[in-house]
């Protein structure tokens, strides 16, 4: 059985028909990634996922489970964490502060456990630790974005566009960073615009074309799809 | 010594603005709102403390906690039935709503407890001390509003910036949709600060009419605007700016009606505002976060 499962999704902003009819499924260890143009409906995807918004229909099921109406907030304690785009870090809180937010739902003596973790995969956030996230550069926002999912123990990670605005051998370190989790047993959805990266690293792949999804496959079999190579990876 | 005497009453009247001035700061900084009807919650504060002194003969220490519980409650209640529904609508129609909602309180108060001014048995019943041989008079109120307010300064920081509540608050603060990624209930936190602000407005109020002892049901509308000013003053969303606002705005009244003239005092309190907001737009400790392309 899949751990997450979509089918036939629906989801309006107004009058406007975001995502049509989006079928995918995540099985359980995997990483999956969502691919496509912009305004196909990847980020509205994670976002219905996550509870954020609601689905005109369709059904979206964690480990058997309906997600339809659950709030938001109610998530993570499901183990679903949404690293969103543009990582939405709060410059405001210190590094640690951030992480502890990441840890809301869980007890002071486990987030402290899991903190440390998230400082051995990421030790630059531990030399930052008492600064503001807002002083920190783009790369280190990102991490401390995913470090603060993490936070959650989270059994299925969402990633929007962790890659955006960073120069490329930043991008380098995330990838490997993301397929370092799913190595340790996180259940990874990736919704990027780099399709070439994401696909190499993902072991499925979604094409998501104005809503719907046009074509899915293995990483490598997209990677190498006649279609998807002009239309995202330059040909 | 009259200086001296003017200093501390402007810290003393500065502290009361300061606390009611909190309770505006923090509800703006998480619901980005202004809540006009915070200053009638200060009136209802001061009534409820009244009544139980005055007409059920409790102590007034127990008035005070009474007070301070009923405006929590009154502070829940207001978002969740005006405010909570408004949460997606522009800002225009949620001020429209709690310049009603102070009406609301206003005329509540006035169908309750009727127009005619009550006297405001004073909390504090302490002699007061004198010094350097009688030239020098200190209200045992005074220490005790500035004392208070020292406590509510260091409790709140100590809230926000220690305890895993203070912290979501400021997450909120900032970015709601994150915050409510975290787990972080927002709903539930916006009611928090209500609940903080309007209980702080209680102990505002009290310590209002115990200097200044007449209750009536507009009691609350001129210190809650002074407050509002001073929280701007100091740079709205910002604690410890709400705190400094507060307590310049009340040295600086005390000061235009000790030496300019009674009648000239709230003009020059908000000239001096139009200054400081000239000269820096975002208050003295605020600070002007770049909207984001």
């Amino acid at each position: 059985m899949s751990m997450l499962e979509v089918s036939d999704l629906n989801v309006y902003y107004g009058s406007i028909h975001a995502v049509k009819g989006v079928s995918f499924e995540v099985n359980e260890g995997e990483i999956v990634t969502l691919i496509g143009a912009n305004g196909a409906g990847k980020s509205t995807t994670l976002n219905t996922v996550a509870g954020i918004l609601r689905p005109r229909s369709g059904s979206v099921e964690f480990e058997g489970e309906s997600l339809v109406g659950v709030p938001a907030h109610k998530m993570v304690q499901r183990g679903i964490a949404l690293c969103p785009e543009g990582r939405r870090v709060f410059g405001n809180l210190t590094v640690r502060e951030n992480l502890e937010m990441g840890a809301f739902t869980r007890p002071d003596d486990e987030a402290r456990e899991t903190r440390r973790e998230v400082y051995e995969r990421f030790p630059r956030l531990k030399e930052r630790r008492h600064q503001l996230a807002a002083t920190l550069s783009g790369g280190e926002q990102q991490m401390l974005a995913m470090g603060r999912a993490l936070m959650s123990k989270p059994k299925l990670i969402m990633l929007d566009e962790p890659s955006m605005g960073l120069a490329p051998i930043l991008v380098a370190e995330i990838f490997d960073i993301i397929k370092s989790l799913n190595d340790d047993g996180v259940t990874v959805l990736l919704v990027e615009q780099n399709a070439r990266k994401a696909l190499s690293i993902a072991d499925r792949g979604y094409v998501l074309e104005v809503g719907g999804v046009t074509k899915t496959g293995t990483g490598a079999d997209l990677l190498h799809d006649d279609d998807v190579r002009k239309a995202y990876l330059g040909g | 010594m009259g200086l001296l005497t003017n200093v501390i009453n402007g810290v003393s009247l500065g502290s009361v603005y300061a606390i009611i001035a909190l309770g505006y700061t923090m509800v703006y900084g998480i619901a980005k709102m202004l809540n006009f009807a915070h200053g009638d919650i200060i009136m209802v504060g001061g009534y409820l403390c009244f009544c139980a002194v005055q007409y059920l003969g409790l102590p007034p220490l127990v008035g005070v906690v009474l007070a301070c519980a009923g405006c929590t409650c009154l502070g829940i209640v207001i978002e969740r039935l005006a405010y909570k529904p408004l949460r997606e609508a522009p800002s225009l129609a949620v001020l429209i709503t709690a310049i009603g909602v102070s009406y609301f309180l206003q005329n509540s108060a006035l169908l309750i407890w009727k127009s005619d001014p009550k006297v405001f048995p004073s909390v504090v019943k302490l002699p007061t001390l004198s010094f350097f041989g009688g030239q020098l008079n200190v209200s045992p109120l005074s220490i005790v509003t500035v004392l208070t307010c020292i406590a509510v300064m260091v409790g709140l920081t100590l809230f926000t910036q220690r305890t895993k509540m203070g912290k979501a608050m400021r997450a909120c603060s900032e970015d709601k949709g994150a915050a409510q990624l975290m787990g972080i209930d927002v709903n539930a936190t916006i009611s928090m600060v209500f609940a903080i602000g309007s209980g702080l407005a209680a102990i505002a109020g009290v310590l209002l009419c115990s200097a200044y002892p007449t209750l009536m049901p507009t009691t609350g509308s001129l210190p809650g605007i002074k407050a509002f000013t001073a929280a701007v003053f100091g740079g709205i969303g910002s604690i410890p700016g709400a705190m400094l606002g507060g307590i310049l705005l009340g040295i600086i009244e005390i000061f235009a009606k000790a030496y300019i003239g009674t009648e000239l005092a709230d003009a020059i309190v908000f000239g001096v505002l139009i200054v400081v907001l000239l000269v820096r737009p975002a208050g003295l400790l605020g600070t002007f976060v770049p909207e984001k392309v």
